[in-house]
Order: structure tokens, then sequence, then C-alpha cells
């Protein structure tokens, strides 16, 4: 999507009505473009997300709230995109993982130093701290040690032991190694 | 899993929910969504029509009123509570139990009022209202009516809301002063449900216990005020009286052994945890 530019809104081509009594017009912006879709009242925003706009990075571990991989910015917050409608996202600023950085940007601090860490190792869950750790950016100020580790809390890893991804978290927010001794 | 096919309506006023509520006896309220969502995606509810009310500005406050007591509407989600400058200095207890609940992925969509009106046995908020002695608003097409927490949570899952009913606000009266008060919960992960936990609002007066409510979660059917150890404590101070409170811990609670923990834990967890809240609410005590 974010290679297009000025071409007008995106409308995604809609599935056969199965249900007709049950859909919505629905107009929201997504990564800075407009999009406007007919959706069914049962579709999750997540399934929008991949589904009907092609933007995979978003991903789907539990669908019931638990892992934290679908997260997205909703209005600058932080949210679970599998626990919320599409049709509830209608007029609202969706951010994903595909819009933080486009393909010819650099990457974000915040990507970047999950590289530099190698804070993954599958990458399932990446997209998903990712964005739990941008909406924490959105706060403003720096966030304490503590703040960040709340924030990762609702993200699970099942690879790596969380130890780069925490390293990778304080190096995005300028915080020292949480696993170098520090002389306090 | 996906959830069912429903309807879907996003309500124009509160007027129009209630109508919508009144005429559809399959019908949902959705706000957060943080309880339903996954209920439906599991398939264990499926109605007709999904009601939201989480775009009503009339709902979407958490104030606190003339008379001092803390408001908090049906759209207000539990991170628009935490961030509320007056809340975590007049009701510690609350916004202590808030911070138990999931992680602020959840909280930041997730409603006070979602979480009282869902009574999960597990949840926080529940014990916590009854505890802080809070009232209920309710609204439907016959009227608004008031009742206080300890008459809302009847059985898991189950409230005294009727079907037609909309849960549109949330009292929380400002704590007698002085009160301590303590939030106790054992849970496997940080942010998980919790498998005990027990919340307690405590009045010192000339050095006993003048007054106090003690509501334990996650070890019944619902919300349980153990009205039996707030008689014990009443006009004796705590620590002269642990061995009558937790006998009759011993003859009041039943818990259910299930896949998160057998009775016999949670029957241990209620004591510990009870004994602890109640001797860190004396000490707060002012």
């Amino acid at each position: 999507m974010s290679s297009r530019g000025g071409e007008g809104p995106i409308h995604p081509a809609t599935p056969p009505l199965s249900e007709p009594s049950a859909w919505h017009d629905i107009s929201l912006t997504v990564n800075d473009e407009q999009v406007s879709a007919q959706v069914e009242s049962r579709l999750l925003l997540s399934d929008f997300l991949r589904h009907r706009l092609r933007l995979t990075g978003t991903h789907v571990g539990c669908e019931q709230g638990s892992c934290g991989a679908c997260s997205v910015l909703l209005d600058g917050v932080v949210v679970r995109s599998c626990l919320a409608l599409a049709v509830q996202a209608n007029g609202r600023n969706l951010r994903t993982v595909e819009g933080l950085a486009g393909p010819d940007d650099p990457l974000t601090a915040l990507q970047q130093a999950f590289h530099e860490q190698h804070g993954m190792q599958c990458g399932f869950c990446t997209p998903g701290f990712l964005m739990s750790l941008a909406g924490l950016a959105e706060d403003g100020g720096t966030p304490s040690s503590d703040e960040i580790d709340e924030h990762l809390t609702g993200n699970f890893c099942r690879c790596t032991g969380y130890v780069n991804i925490r390293k990778a978290a304080r190096q995005a927010f300028g915080l020292p190694d949480p696993e170098e001794p520090s002389d306090g | 899993m996906k959830p069912a096919p429903f309807d879907y309506v996003a309500a124009r006023s509160v007027e129009h929910a209630v109508e919508l509520l009144a005429g559809d006896t399959d019908a949902k309220v959705i706000a957060g969504g943080q309880s339903l969502m996954p209920m439906l995606n599991m398939r264990l509810g499926r109605p007709e029509l999904v009601i939201d009310i989480g775009r009503l500005d009339v709902l979407n406050h958490v104030r606190i009123s003339e008379s001092g007591a803390l408001l908090v509407g049906a759209a207000a989600t539990q991170t628009q509570l935490l961030a509320h400058s007056g809340v975590n200095s007049g009701w510690p207890l609350l916004t202590t139990a808030v911070s138990n609940i999931g992680h602020p992925q959840i909280r930041n969509r997730g409603t006070i009022c979602g979480s009282l009106a869902h009574n999960d046995p597990a949840a926080e908020l529940p014990a916590t209202a009854i505890a802080l002695d809070a009232t209920m608003h309710i609204q439907s097409s016959r009227g608004i009516r008031t009742i206080p927490a300890e008459q809302m949570f009847v059985g898991p899952f189950m409230t005294a809301l009727a079907p037609d009913d909309l849960l549109i606000e949330a009292e929380f009266p400002l704590p007698p002063a002085g009160a301590g008060w303590s939030f106790r919960e054992f849970a496997t992960r940080p942010g998980d449900f919790a498998t005990v936990g027990v919340a307690v609002q405590l009045v010192r007066r000339d050095g006993v216990v003048a007054d106090t409510r003690i509501v334990l979660f996650g070890v019944g059917g619902s919300a349980t005020r153990v009205h039996s150890i707030e008689e014990v404590l009443m006009g004796s101070s705590p620590s002269r009286v642990e061995n009558q409170v937790r006998t009759q811990l011993e003859a009041e609670l039943d818990p259910a052994d299930d896949v998160h923990a057998s009775a016999g834990l949670r029957q241990d967890l209620a004591e510990k945890l009870t004994i602890e809240a109640i001797a860190e609410a004396w000490e707060r005590c002012a």
C-alpha cells in the first residue's frame, strides 16, 4: 500500500455478499492512506487488514487477545486487532507494522534496535512487539524500565526468552542494557 | 476461530441503545470488547445483534462529582481511569485493582463498566466495586434505576442486569476518611486472570476495626463478600483474631477444582492473601 501514493482512496474488492443484512460501509485511514470498504459485521479488524488490505505484517496468533501478535495502533493507542471489529475502525486512524517505515525508507530507531540486538528468533511475534513499543513511544517522553517491561508483558515470544527483546527495547528508548551490571 | 454471523449497530444515543436492547432478546452490548470479543471468536456467545456504545461521548467520562464521588461512564476505558489525576489519590484500591487487569494493550480498550457487566468470576473489578461500596446506574426503555454493587453480581457471568438493561455508569463513593485498603491477587503470570484475589477496605478507630469490607474473587461463582470475617474483626485488632479469620474462611469458602488450580490451592491462597491484605489495610489506616 505504501508504494501507491496519491492515487486516491483504496477500495479493496468486496467478497460475495453472504450476509446481506450485516454489511457496513466504512472509511478509515490506514498507514496515512484513505481506505473505503464494505465489511461484514463479524469481520475482525485483524482479518480486514490481512485478507482485504493484504497487510500481512499484522500476525494472528491466538485470536483471543492473549498473544499480542496482532497489535496495531488505533488513533495512536496500541490495541489487539483480533479483539476489535473492522466496522469499529470506521473513521479511525490505523497504523500497522507496515506503516512504521516504508520499503524505501530507513528503519525507525525501534526497528533498527531490534535489528542490531537481534530481538527476535522466528520473527512471528515481532510485529506485535514493535507496535506495542511504538504505542509506548506515542505516549511521549522516555518511559521507565518498568514501563517498558509492563508493555512487553502484553506480547508473547515463544522462542527467545525475551533477553534480546528487552535489550532492543531499552536501546530504542535510550536506556541502559538490562543485562549489564549497573553502578547503582 | 471467527465469530458466528450477527448484525451490528453503532448506537446513536443511550436511548437508541436501550431501544435496540428492548427490541432484540438476543442482543449483546459492546464497548471495548475485551471480554465479549474473545467469547464471540470462540463462539461461546452467538448473539443476533451487537450494539456498540463505545462511541457515545455521553458515556465517555471519568470525573469526580460535586459530592466527591467518582463517576465512570460505560465507554470509559481502564487506561482513561488510570490516567485521571484525581483517581489514584482518592481511590488507590481501584487503581491498583485496574492495573492488575490484563496488559496495557487490553486496558487501552477494555472498559470499567464492561468488566462489571461481564462479571467473570476471576475478574478484579466486581470484588473491588463491592469493597468500595460502589453503585451501578442502569438504564432501560423502562427508565433509570440504581443498585448497590453488592446486589449486582449474582453468579458466574451473571448480574442483576435484565436482558434489556444497559449499565451506563459506575459510581464509587469517596472512601471513609483515613480508611486503609489492600488489593492482593495471585496469578500464574502478570496480567493473567487471578487464581484467587481479595479486596479490602478497613477503617480503624481507637485502636480497633470500626468498619470493613472484605471481598474475595476466584473462590466461587462470583465475587464473595465474607461478612463473617468482618464481624470477627469489628471491635478488635487484626493480629488478635488471625486464627478466627482463618477458621471462618475454612468454614465459609468452598472453592472448586478446575484446570487452573485445585480447590485446596485456592483455599490456601484465599487464607494467605486475606490475612496479608487485612494486615496491610490496617497498616495503611491514617
